[in-house]
C-alpha cells in the first residue's frame, strides 16, 4: 500500500528535482518498506517503531488549561513524504516542536531513526532537519554567513559548511541573493535560506512547519521540488500544511489532527478514501457552515 | 472614541497584573513607592505655605523643571505603554485629533501621569493663604503635567520616526542620542559648578522660569510675588512651548501611522563571510563570530557598545567639573563592568532565532563559550587603552595594575556570572529591527530581578580584586597593586570558565523552556 520511491508531481517545473545534493544515502531507500510499518496496526503498541524516521508515541502538552496536544501516536515510515494537516489551533506546530527537540512535552515518547529525541538530544537532532514556523532567523546575517552558521552550529569544519552553502543557495536559486541581508529578503527568500539552514548538515529527516506559508507560487513550487528530491534521495519529508491541495499533490502519507488527536492517519489515498482530501478534512474536523454571513455585513 | 481609548489603556493595565505573581508584587511594590513618594511631595508643598515666597518659587519651579526634563528624556532609556501607540492603532479609522487626546488622557492615566498630574495639580495646596494664586497654581499644574505627558510622547514618536527612516542608518540613530546621554552630565556639571557660588538656586530658578521647561511652573508664584507681567510672559512661553510640543507630537503620530517601524540595510558583496571566516570554525567560534557580527551591525548591540567610547567621556566630564581626578580611573572598571553584565541580555536579543541553536543541538558550553569570546575580542582590549588613557591623562601611574586586575575581575567574572543568569531567564526584548530605545512591556520587573542578583554576585566573585585596589590606594604601596592585577589575572579567567561550565548545564536543560518563553515574548 506504500509508494516506497513516491513521485512527486513537478507540475511541468523546469527544475531538475533528482539533483539534490545534500540527501544522505539512506539504507531503507532501496529495499521495499515493509507495509506494515506504514499501518496504524501498530501503532497501538506503546513502544515507538525504531524502523519508522519518526516514531510519536502519546505525546501530550498542555499550556495552562489548553491541552495542545492529547496523545498523540504517529509512524513516519522512512522515505515518506508525509503531511500533518489540521485547522489553526490543532496542535501542529506543538506537535512538530516537541518531535524536533524544541518544547520538552509533559509526556511520550519520540524516537527518530531509533534514537530518542529526548534522552539523546544531540544524536537525534543530528539527523533532523527543522524549519520552526513563525520563528526569526539571525537576519542581520547575509544568507550566506547564515547557512555556513547553521553548518558550523552542526559540528561540520568551515570548508565543508562553505561548499554545501555554495551547493544550497546554487539549488534554491539564491546565489544572487547570497550577500543580502536576510532582513532584506522577501517571505519567500526566507523560507528559502531557512530551509537551506535545515538542510545543510545533511538530516536524514526533514521537519518543516508551514514551509509554504507566504511563499509565491513559483517559489512553492521549486521548494516542492527539491523536496521532492530530497525524498527520491531516501530523506523523509514531514509538512504541516493547511493547503489540502497541497498536501494532496505532494505527500504520500497524512495525519489529520484536530484538538490535539489524531482523527485519520495512513497514506493519502486511505485517509481519503476516494474522495477530495480537502472534502474529507472538512467533514472530520468539522465545523464548516452553511451560511451568508450577517445581514449588514451584505452590499448587494 | 477618546474613552475607548482610555478603557483600553485601564484593561492593559489590569490584564498586565495577571500576567504573573511576580509582576503584580513589582506592580504592588511600584504603587505603594509612587504613593510614598506622592505622600512626601503632598506634605512639602503644603509645608511651604509657612516658607516665604521666594523659597517657594525656587522649589516649585525648579522641582517642576526637572520633572518637565525628566517626562522628556527617560521615555528614550525606559518602557512607554507600547499598547497604545500608533503603530498599534493605525488600522482603526481614528481621526488623528480624537486619537491625540486620547492618547493623552491615558497617559494620564497610567501610573506615572496620574502620580505627576496630581503632584502638579496640589502646587496649588502651597498657596492657600492666597486663594487667587492658588486656582492659578490649579490651572498652571493642569497645564503642566498635560505638558508633561505630550513631551514625552512627543519625543518617543518623533525619535522611533527618526530612528526607523530610510535616511538614517542604524548606527546614526544611535549617534542622534549620544548627545543626549550627555545631557545629563552638562547639566549637572553646570549645576554643581554653580552651587559653589552662594544664593544660586533662586537665581538658577529664576533662570529656568524663563525656559520652556520651567515657565508653567513659575506663572503662580510670579502673581504672588506682584509681578502680573512677568506671569504674563511666562504664561506666552508656556503656551507656546504646548504648542510645539502638541505639533511635533502630531506631526510624529501622524507619521509614525503611515511608517513601518522596521529599518533598512544595505546589500553587501557576496562571498563576504566576515568574522564567519576568520573565528575558529567550531560551534564556539560560529556562534562568537555572528555574536560579533551584530554587536557591531545590530543597533540594539549598538546602544550598549557607546557605552565604551562614552564612559570615559562622561567621568571626564565629572572630573573636570568635581576637580576630583580619581573619578576619571574608575573609567576602566566601569566599562568592564558594563559590558560584562550586558550579556544577560543576548538571548534575550536572540529572540526566536535561538530556535537554531536548539534545533542544530549546540552544546550548552559552546553557546555560552562563544557569547563571551565575542564580548573579550573587543572588550579586553577597550578596558586596557582605556585605563592607561586615563592614567596618561593624569600622569599618574601608580593605580593602573590595580585597575587591571579589577578591570579584568569584573570583565570576566561579569562574563561568567551573565552566563549563567542569561541561561536561566530571558525576558521581553525589543525585537531585532524595532527601535532599540523601545522596552518591551513587562521587562522591567524580571530584568531588573535578575539583573540585581547577577551584580550581588559579581561584587562577591570580584570582591578580591576591589578589595586589593582599597588596599593598594590607602597604603599606597605598589606591591599591592600588582598583586590586585595577578589576582585578576588568575581568578577572572577562572570565574569566567565556572561561569560558562555552569550556564552550559543549565542551558542543556533549560533551552526548550527559554524558547518557550521567547515564543511567548515575541
Amino acid at each position: 500500500m506504500t509508494d516506497v520511491n513516491p513521485s512527486v508531481p513537478s507540475e511541468g517545473a523546469d527544475v531538475a528535482p533528482a539533483r539534490v545534493a545534500p540527501a544522505p544515502p539512506a539504507p531503507s531507500s532501496t529495499q521495499p518498506e515493509v507495509p506494515a510499518a506504514a499501518g496504524q496496526h501498530r501503532i497501538d503498541s506503546p513502544e515507538p517503531d525504531p524502523r519508522a524516521a519518526l516514531s510519536l508515541r502519546g505525546l501530550v502538552k498542555t499550556f495552562g488549561q489548553k491541552r495542545a496536544v492529547d496523545g498523540i501516536s504517529l509512524d513516519v515510515p522512512v522515505g515518506s513524504f508525509y503531511g500533518l494537516v489540521g485547522p489553526n489551533g490543532a496542535g501542529k506546530t506543538t506537535t512538530l516542536n516537541m518531535a524536533t527537540g524544541l518544547l520538552t512535552p509533559d509526556a511520550g515518547v519520540v524516537t527518530v531513526h531509533g534514537v530518542d529525541v529526548w534522552r539523546h538530544p544531540l544524536t537525534a537532532k543530528a539527523q533532523i532537519g527543522v524549519l520552526a514556523d513563525g520563528a526569526r532567523l539571525f537576519d542581520r546575517l547575509t544568507g550566506e554567513q547564515l547557512v555556513v552558521y547553521s553548518g558550523l552550529l552542526s559540528g561540520m569544519d568551515r570548508p565543508t559548511a562553505i561548499s554545501r552553502t555554495r551547493d544550497l543557495l546554487q539549488l534554491l536559486d539564491l546565489q544572487d541573493a547570497a550577500g543580502t541581508l536576510v532582513v532584506d529578503y522577501s517571505a519567500g527568500m526566507t523560507k528559502k535560506i531557512a530551509l537551506a539552514g535545515a538542510m545543510v548538515h545533511a538530516p536524514r529527516l526533514l521537519v518543516l512547519d508551514e514551509p509554504f506559508e507566504s511563499v509565491d507560487p513559483v517559489s512553492a513550487a521549486n521548494i516542492r521540488d527539491i523536496l521532492g528530491g530530497f525524498v527520491s534521495g531516501g530523506g523523509t519529508v514531514i509538512v504541516s500544511s493547511h493547503v489540502m491541495d497541497l498536501v494532496q499533490r505532494m505527500c504520500d502519507h497524512v495525519a489529520v489532527i484536530t484538538g490535539g488527536r489524531v482523527v485519520a492517519s495512513g497514506t493519502v489515498d486511505e485517509v481519503r478514501g476516494g474522495a477530495d482530501l480537502e472534502d474529507r478534512f472538512v467533514e472530520l474536523v468539522g465545523g464548516r457552515r452553511v451560511q451568508e454571513g450577517p445581514e449588514w455585513l451584505r452590499h448587494s | 472614541m477618546v474613552a475607548a481609548l482610555v478603557r483600553l489603556r485601564l484593561l492593559v493595565l489590569r490584564n498586565s497584573f495577571k500576567r504573573s505573581v511576580g509582576q503584580l508584587v513589582a506592580v504592588i511594590l511600584g504603587g505603594l513607592y509612587g504613593l510614598f513618594v506622592l505622600g512626601m511631595i503632598v506634605l512639602g508643598l503644603f509645608a511651604l505655605n509657612f516658607a516665604p515666597t521666594e523659597l517657594a518659587r525656587t522649589i516649585v519651579v525648579l522641582g517642576g523643571s526637572l520633572v518637565t526634563l525628566g517626562w522628556a528624556v527617560l521615555p528614550l532609556f525606559f518602557s512607554v505603554e507600547q499598547t497604545l501607540d500608533g503603530p498599534h492603532l493605525s488600522v482603526f479609522p481614528i481621526p488623528l485629533n480624537k486619537l491625540l487626546v486620547g492618547l493623552l488622557v491615558s497617559g494620564v492615566v497610567a501610573v506615572p501621569g496620574a502620580v505627576t498630574m496630581l503632584a502638579s495639580i496640589l502646587t496649588a495646596g502651597s498657596w492657600l493663604r492666597l486663594p487667587g494664586v492658588a486656582v492659578i497654581a490649579l490651572v498652571c499644574g493642569v497645564a503642566g503635567a498635560l505638558l508633561c505627558v505630550m513631551l514625552s510622547r512627543a519625543v518617543t514618536s518623533a525619535a522611533a520616526g527618526l530612528a526607523s527612516g530610510r535616511r538614517f542608518k542604524e548606527a546614526a540613530g544611535i549617534l542622534i542620542f549620544i548627545p543626549l546621554i550627555l545631557l545629563g552630565p552638562i547639566i549637572a556639571g553646570t549645576a554643581s559648578s554653580l552651587r559653589h557660588s552662594a544664593n544660586v538656586l533662586p537665581s538658577l530658578a529664576d533662570a529656568m522660569s524663563w525656559t520652556p521647561l520651567g515657565a508653567i511652573w513659575a506663572i503662580p508664584s510670579q502673581v504672588a510675588l506682584g509681578d502680573p507681567l512677568g506671569a504674563v510672559f511666562r504664561a506666552l512661553i508656556g503656551a507656546a512651548t504646548i504648542a510645539v510640543v502638541f505639533v511635533v507630537w502630531r506631526w510624529g503620530l501622524a507619521r509614525s501611522l503611515v511608517t513601518p517601524v522596521h529599518a533598512t540595510s544595505r546589500v553587501r558583496a557576496s562571498g563576504k563571510l566576515g568574522p564567519l571566516g576568520l573565528l575558529p570554525g567550531t560551534p564556539a567560534g560560529a556562534i562568537a563570530a555572528r555574536c560579533l557580527v551584530y554587536w557591531f551591525r545590530d543597533p540594539r548591540y549598538l546602544r550598549q557598545l557607546v557605552i565604551v567610547p562614552l564612559m570615559p567621556l562622561l567621568l571626564w566630564f565629572y572630573t573636570t567639573f568635581t576637580h576630583v581626578p580619581a573619578i576619571v580611573f574608575a573609567a576602566g572598571p566601569i566599562v568592564a563592568f558594563l559590558l560584562g553584565v550586558t550579556l544577560i541580555a543576548d538571548v534575550s536579543f536572540d529572540s526566536t532565532a535561538f530556535v537554531l541553536h536548539v534545533a542544530k543541538g549546540v552544546p550548552g558550553r559552546a553557546d555560552r563559550w562563544g557569547r563571551a569570546f565575542a564580548v573579550l575580542v573587543f572588550g579586553l582590549p577597550a578596558v586596557v587603552v582605556i585605563t592607561f588613557l586615563m592614567a596618561a591623562l593624569h600622569s599618574e601611574w601608580m593605580p593602573v595594575p590595580a585597575l587591571l586586575g579589577l578591570s579584568f575581575a569584573l570583565l570576566l567574572g561579569g562574563l561568567g556570572v551573565s552566563s549563567v543568569t542569561s541561561a536561566v531567564v530571558v525576558f521581553p526584548a525589543p525585537a531585532p529591527g524595532d527601535n532599540p530605545f523601545k522596552t518591551r512591556a513587562g521587562a522591567n520587573t524580571a530584568l531588573l530581578g535578575s539583573t540585581f542578583l547577577s551584580w550581588g554576585v559579581l561584587a562577591i566573585v570580584a570582591a578580591p580584586e576591589i578589595v586589593l585596589l582599597i588596599v593598594s590606594l590607602v597604603t599606597g604601596d605598589m606591591l599591592w597593586g600588582w598583586l590586585c592585577l595577578l589576582v585578576g589575572v588568575v581568578l577572572g579567567p577562572i570565574s569566567l570558565a565556572i561561569g560558562v561550565r555552569l550556564g552550559g548545564q543549565v542551558l542543556d536543560r533549560r533551552a526548550p523552556q527559554l524558547l518557550m518563553q521567547l515564543r511567548k515574548d515575541a
